[in-house]
């Protein structure tokens, strides 16, 4: 039976298991989901009030900032048209909830509420506004779980955003940390580099964020450097993550919307 | 004295809700490798109790909706948990006449047993290791024996479940 799962045969089960245990998922979550409610509607006119002038605000600087925005994208085009290179088409995101429940406390695995009707498969990538959180693993009918970069048995092809020196960030168990095994003692890499994605092995799109380097160790006597790196997303903090389609992906997202009549949260993003 | 052999069966689905709610509610994060192993300890109260309602074919089931909740592998938990309910129906007798103390020393012993099979799993299927504190839950499994055995023979005697 183990081995079977291994080819992926079971997956149907497993799906139709999904439902019966999605009520209990439902219950525990929804505590936090009536904390959640009770706040927002209990919150004083005031709070809201001072509230909506600080959202305004960011809300006016994030525009000048996206006009500017705006204006690099099309001059990045048009460098990337000189150089021959293929155009970046922006990804598409969509808001998913993570489900406030504990899983395996040695594997840094989320639950999410948004399914394959929504057009979420699998391998898909997901990041908050700071960067990178990691990857969909499994769809099942009821919804979706993703593996955190942070996962130990997760890697991410990376590269420095400094020099474009490239490798792999391995998870490292830790919430706070991944780790980059596979750099040599004399590798251009100093703390505070961000690192992003280099978007080879194709499952996550290149460009996004995804750590600082915090630690570098050289010691002469082994042959690769130790560095460790915090994640830029708020692995642990964020309640909401965002799901992107990017390439030709981005089909998919209309094909698995076009069965629901109204998309609830979707908005354009560059990358 | 005649009772209906299905009589209180809502309670024991009831008590293994309550397991599976417990085993994934959100906790503090330094009580997180504390967590001990409901599910388990609730079956292996059921089996010692009614040996003849609850076995193998319910430590089953229940395996199974845990693997599917926690996201292991499909089996691996349903396993395990047959493993406990198939020694504790075989042990039943002996354990019962055990003081408390000494049921929670047989409990810990089980569930050790528990998790190196779940260790065993994660081995042969490449995940990476999980350090000592992997063996914390059977510990506080065996602190809380006590209280879950009261408790659940209090609940059971309430409802007369046979």
């Amino acid at each position: 039976m183990t081995l079977d799962h291994r080819q992926q045969h079971l997956q149907t089960v497993r799906a139709g298991l999904s439902l019966l245990v999605a009520p209990i998922e439902y219950l525990v979550d929804l505590p936090v989901n009536i904390g959640r409610w009770l706040d927002e509607s209990l919150s004083s006119r005031q709070q809201l009030l001072e509230e909506n002038t600080r959202l305004h605000a960011q809300n006016l600087l994030m525009q000048a900032r996206s006009l500017k925005n705006a204006d690099l994208e099309s001059e990045n085009q048009r460098l990337r048209e000189l150089l021959g290179s293929s155009v970046k088409v922006a990804d598409r995101v969509l808001i998913a909830e993570i489900y406030k429940i504990d899983l395996d406390p040695y594997k840094h695995i989320i639950r999410l509420n948004k399914t394959a009707r929504h057009g979420v498969y699998l391998d898909q990538p997901l990041l908050d506004s700071h960067g990178i959180m990691g990857q969909v693993i499994e769809v099942l009918p009821a919804y979706t779980t993703a593996r955190l970069i942070t996962d130990p048995g997760h890697s991410i092809p990376i590269q420095v955003s400094r020099n474009g020196l490239r490798t792999i960030a391995t998870g490292s168990g830790k919430i706070n940390q991944i780790d980059l095994p596979y750099l040599p003692n004399n590798a251009d890499i100093q703390e505070g580099d961000l690192l992003v994605t280099s978007g080879l092995g194709g499952v996550y799109p290149p460009g996004y964020p995804v750590a600082l380097v915090t630690k570098i160790e050289r010691a002469p006597e082994l042959e690769f450097a130790r560095i460790g790196a915090e994640p830029t997303a708020l692995l642990n903090r964020s309640r909401e993550v965002l799901l992107v389609w990017s390439g030709d992906k981005i089909k998919l997202m209309q094909t698995g919307q076009s069965s629901r009549p109204a998309p609830p949260q979707e908005q354009e993003e560059s990358p | 004295m005649k009772t209906d052999a299905r009589q209180g069966g809502w309670l024991i689905v009831l008590t293994f809700l309550a397991a599976m709610i417990l085993t994934i509610v959100p906790f503090p994060d330094f009580l997180q490798h504390f967590r001990p192993e409901w599910a388990a300890l609730v079956l292996a109260y059921w089996c010692m109790a009614l040996p003849h309602r609850v076995g193998v074919g319910t430590g089953w089931i229940t395996g199974l909706l845990l693997d599917v909740m926690t996201g292991s592998l499909l089996g691996q938990h349903a396993l395990s948990m047959t493993v406990i309910a198939f020694l504790v129906i075989n042990l039943h007798q002996r354990i019962r006449l055990f003081p408390l103390w000494q049921q929670a020393i047989v409990i810990w012993m089980l569930l050790n047993l528990y998790q190196l099979l779940l260790l065993w799993f994660d081995g042969i299927t490449g995940q990476p290791s999980k350090g000592l504190s992997f063996w914390l839950p059977p510990i506080t499994g065996m602190i809380l024996w006590p209280g879950i055995f009261i408790l659940l023979r209090r609940l059971r005697r309430k409802h007369k479940v046979k």
